[in-house]
C-alpha cells in the first residue's frame, strides 16, 4: 500500500506566501541556546576555562617541560618549590611540575572518557528501555540489575586480567560499569516523559520511534543528565586512584594525580608542598566540574534564559 | 464518499482487575468537509476511539479487538502496519491536544517542532519548510510570526500555545483533524476563538474534523453531525438538529437539561444520579438502565438495546428508561 503524497485542495492557493527567504531569522540549536545562557553565568564560565586550562596544562605541558615524569634525579630528591623546579620533586628526584600535568592527563582522560562512554551507554540504553516499554524494558532493566549485583572490583580485575593491560582499557571497564547508574536515571525519567502530551503530539505527526526518543526526549532529559555527569568524572578519577593502588590502574612511574596525592600524603607532615600542589589541582578541577555542571543544567532549561 | 469509515470498532484494555471494554463496538463515518462531535462523560470512549485510530493506544494493555477504520476507501488504519502509519499520521490525520501547555516540547523551538513534520512528510529543505511554517502561525492568527516562530512554548501563553498546535497539525493541510478536547484547558473568551479558528482552518483545506467533548454549547455550534456516547457505545447519533432539538434517547435528554441556563438564577440544576458503569464488569443489557437512582421498564437488562434507525440521519439505541424528574433528582441529593 502506498501514500501518494496527494495535494490537497488549499495547496493551489498557498504561493502567496508573504515571507522573504533570505530574511528569516535562521534557528540556533539547543547547544548553540544552552552556551549563550552560559556566558551570563560567570562562576560556570570561569571553571570552564579553568578546565580549559586544565586540559591544556595536562595535555600540551608534558611537550614543553625539559623534564619526564620517569627522569629521576637522586642528587635532587625532596626539593622544595624552586626556580629549577617550580614544584619541588619528588622522593625520586622527578620533577613534580611534570608529574602533576602528566597525572592530570591521566585522570581528566578517565574521568572524561570513562564518563562519555557510561553516557553514551547509559542515555541510549535507558531512553531505549524506559520508551520501548512493557516486557522489553523488563528484560533490558533485569540485565542492569544482574550487572549491579556483580562485584565491581571482581569485574574490573577479570577484564584487566582477560585483556592486555592498558590505561584505555582502564577507561572504558571504568565506564562499562559506571553507565548502569545513569541507564537507571535516565530511564526513570523518560518514563514520566513519555506519558507527557508532547511525545503523543509526536507519534500523531507520524515521527519515528528513534526520531522521537532522540530529537523530543533526549533534550529533555539532558539537564539532569549532565549534573550526573559532572558527579560521575569525580568519582571515576577517584576510582581510578583506588585501582592504581590496588595495582590494577596506573603503573608506576606512569603518575595519576590520585597516586600523587597518595604519595604526598606519605610524606606530608616534612614536605607538604608535595600533598598540597596535586590536591589543589584536584579539587580545583573538581569545583569547576561542579559549578560547571550546575551552569549547564541551568543553560539545557530554555525555562531558565532571561533576556 | 467517506473519508473514514470506522466499522465496529473494539478498544479492551486488559487490566489486573478484568478486561474494561473502553470502546464496545462504535461505528461511524465522515465525509469530507464534514465536522462530527462526540460527545460523553469521563470514560465513555470517546477518546479512546480516536486514539485506536490513530495508533496512541499503549499497548499492552490496550487491544483493538476488532474492527476496521478505512481511510479514503484504501488503507485499514487497524489493521496496517506501523511505517505506513508513520506516514499517514500528521500527513493525512492531524491531532489536536487537550491541554496546550503540554503538548508542545518545552526544549525545542517552536520553528524546530513546526518544521519537522514538513521534511518528514513532504521532504521540504529547511528554508521552504519555515518559510510555509512561518504562514501557517500567521494563518492561525499570530502576530510577527517570523519573530515569535524562534521562541520556546513557555514564552507563549496558553491560548497562543493552542494555535501553534492547531498550526502544527494543519502544516500538512492533513485531510482529517481529530481534535480532543480542545478547549477544555482555556479559558471561556479563548475558546471560541479557538473554536472559530479550526473551522475556519477546516474550511480552507476542506478537511474533515473530528471534535471530542464533553461540552454540548461547543459541539452546538460546531458540528455538522454528533455521535453520543455512553459506557463505550454510541447510544444516539444524528446531525445536530436530531440531536438538540429531536433527541429520543433519554441519556442526550438527560444530558441536555444538565446545561446550566444563565437565566434562572438560584434555581436548583439538573444532574444525571449515579455514575457510569464500571467497564471492567461485563454490561449485559442498556448500560444507561444500570446506573444507580435511574429506572428502566426492565424490557433490556438482559438484552443489549439495538441501534435503531429513526429518520435517514438519525440513530438511537433504544431505552426504556424514565428519566427522573427534577424533584427526583433533588429528592437522591
Amino acid at each position: 500500500m502506498s501514500v501518494e503524497p496527494k495535494l490537497s485542495p488549499s495547496e493551489s492557493r498557498l504561493p502567496d506566501v508573504s515571507v522573504d527567504l533570505d530574511n528569516i531569522e535562521s534557528g540556533t540549536s539547543l547547544w548553540q541556546d544552552a552556551w549563550h545562557r552560559l556566558r551570563k553565568n560567570h562562576m560556570a564560565l570561569i571553571s570552564f576555562w579553568i578546565l580549559v586550562f586544565m586540559a591544556v596544562f595536562c595535555f600540551v605541558g608534558p611537550f614543553i617541560s625539559p623534564y619526564d615524569h620517569r627522569d629521576n634525579d637522586l642528587e635532587q630528591t625532596l626539593l622544595s618549590p624552586h626556580l629549577q623546579h617550580p614544584f619541588g620533586t619528588d622522593d625520586l628526584g622527578r620533577d613534580q611540575l611534570t608529574r602533576v600535568m602528566v597525572g592530570g592527563r591521566v585522570s581528566l582522560g578517565v574521568g572524561i572518557i570513562a564518563t562519555a562512554v557510561s553516557l553514551l551507554i547509559g542515555v541510549t540504553y535507558g531512553a531505549t528501555a524506559a520508551y520501548v516499554g512493557g516486557k522489553t524494558d523488563a528484560a533490558m532493566m533485569r540485565f542492569v540489575d544482574v550487572l549491579y549485583a556483580l562485584p565491581f572490583t571482581i569485574f574490573v580485575i577479570l577484564l584487566m586480567t582477560l585483556f592486555e593491560r592498558s590505561i584505555v582499557l582502564l577507561f572504558v571497564v571504568i565506564g562499562a560499569v559506571e553507565w548502569l547508574t545513569m541507564a537507571r536515571i535516565v530511564r526513570g525519567q523518560v518514563l514520566s516523559l513519555k506519558e507527557q502530551e508532547f511525545v503523543e503530539a509526536a507519534v500523531s505527526l507520524g515521527y519515528s520511534t528513534r526520531r522521537i526518543i532522540l530529537r523530543h526526549i533526549i533534550p529533555n532529559v539532558l539537564g539532569v543528565v549532565v549534573v550526573y555527569a559532572t558527579l560521575t568524572i569525580p568519582s571515576v578519577m577517584l576510582l581510578e586512584s583506588f585501582l592504581s593502588f590496588l595495582g590494577l590502574g596506573v603503573q608506576p612511574p606512569m603518575p595519576s594525580w590520585g597516586s600523587l596525592i597518595k604519595l604526598g600524603a606519605d610524606n606530608m607532615i616534612l614536605f607538604p608542598h608535595l600533598l598540597l600542589i596535586p590536591a589543589f589541582f584536584f579539587s580545583l578541577t573538581l569545583f569547576s566540574l561542579n559549578f560547571l555542571g550546575d551552569g549547564l543544567r541551568d543553560a539545557l532549561d530554555p525555562k531558565s534564559s532571561k533576556d | 464518499m467517506a473519508i473514514l469509515e470506522v466499522k465496529d470498532l473494539k478498544t479492551y484494555f486488559h487490566t489486573r482487575n478484568g478486561i474494561v471494554r473502553a470502546v464496545d463496538g462504535v461505528s461511524f463515518s465522515v465525509e469530507r468537509g464534514e465536522t462530527l462531535g462526540i460527545v460523553g462523560e469521563s470514560g465513555s470512549g470517546k477518546s479512546v476511539s480516536c486514539y485506536s485510530l490513530m495508533g496512541l493506544i499503549p499497548q499492552p494493555p490496550g487491544r483493538i479487538e476488532s474492527g476496521q477504520a478505512i481511510l479514503d476507501g484504501e488503507i485499514d488504519l487497524l489493521n496496517c502496519s506501523e511505517k505506513a502509519l508513520q506516514g499517514i499520521r500528521g500527513k493525512k490525520i492531524s491531532m489536536i491536544f487537550q491541554d496546550p501547555m503540554t503538548s508542545l516540547n518545552p526544549y525545542l523551538r517552536v520553528s524546530t517542532q513546526l518544521i519537522e513534520a514538513l521534511r518528514i512528510h513532504e521532504r521540504l529543505t529547511k528554508k521552504e519548510a519555515l518559510a510555509r511554517a512561518i504562514k501557517a502561525l500567521e494563518e492561525v492568527g499570530i502576530t510577527e510570526a517570523s519573530t515569535r516562530i524562534q521562541f520556546y512554548p513557555h514564552e507563549f501563553s496558553g491560548g497562543m500555545r493552542q494555535r501553534v498546535m492547531i498550526a502544527m497539525a494543519m502544516i500538512t493541510h492533513p485531510e482529517i483533524l481529530i481534535a480532543d478536547e480542545p478547549t477544555t484547558a482555556l479559558d471561556v473568551t479563548v475558546q471560541a476563538q479557538i473554536l472559530e479558528l479550526i473551522k475556519e482552518r477546516q474550511k480552507a483545506n476542506n478537511s474533515a474534523v473530528i471534535l471530542i467533548t464533553h461540552d454540548l454549547g461547543v459541539v452546538a455550534g460546531m458540528c455538522d453531525r454528533i455521535n453520543v456516547m455512553y459506557a463505550g457505545k454510541i447510544v444516539e447519533s444524528g446531525t445536530a438538529d436530531d440531536i438538540f432539538k429531536r433527541a429520543q434517547h433519554p441519556y442526550t435528554i438527560a444530558l441536555q437539561r444538565s446545561i446550566p441556563s444563565l437565566g434562572s438564577k438560584g434555581s436548583p440544576l439538573y444532574t444525571i444520579p449515579g455514575l457510569p458503569p464500571d467497564l471492567s464488569k461485563p454490561i449485559p443489557g442498556d448500560a444507561f438502565a444500570m446506573r444507580e437512582g435511574i429506572k428502566s421498564g426492565g424490557k433490556w437488562d438482559q438484552t443489549p438495546p439495538p441501534l435503531v434507525q429513526v429518520s435517514d440521519t438519525h440513530w438511537v439505541r433504544e431505552s426504556d428508561v424514565i428519566l427522573p424528574t427534577l424533584e427526583e433528582v433533588l429528592d437522591v441529593r
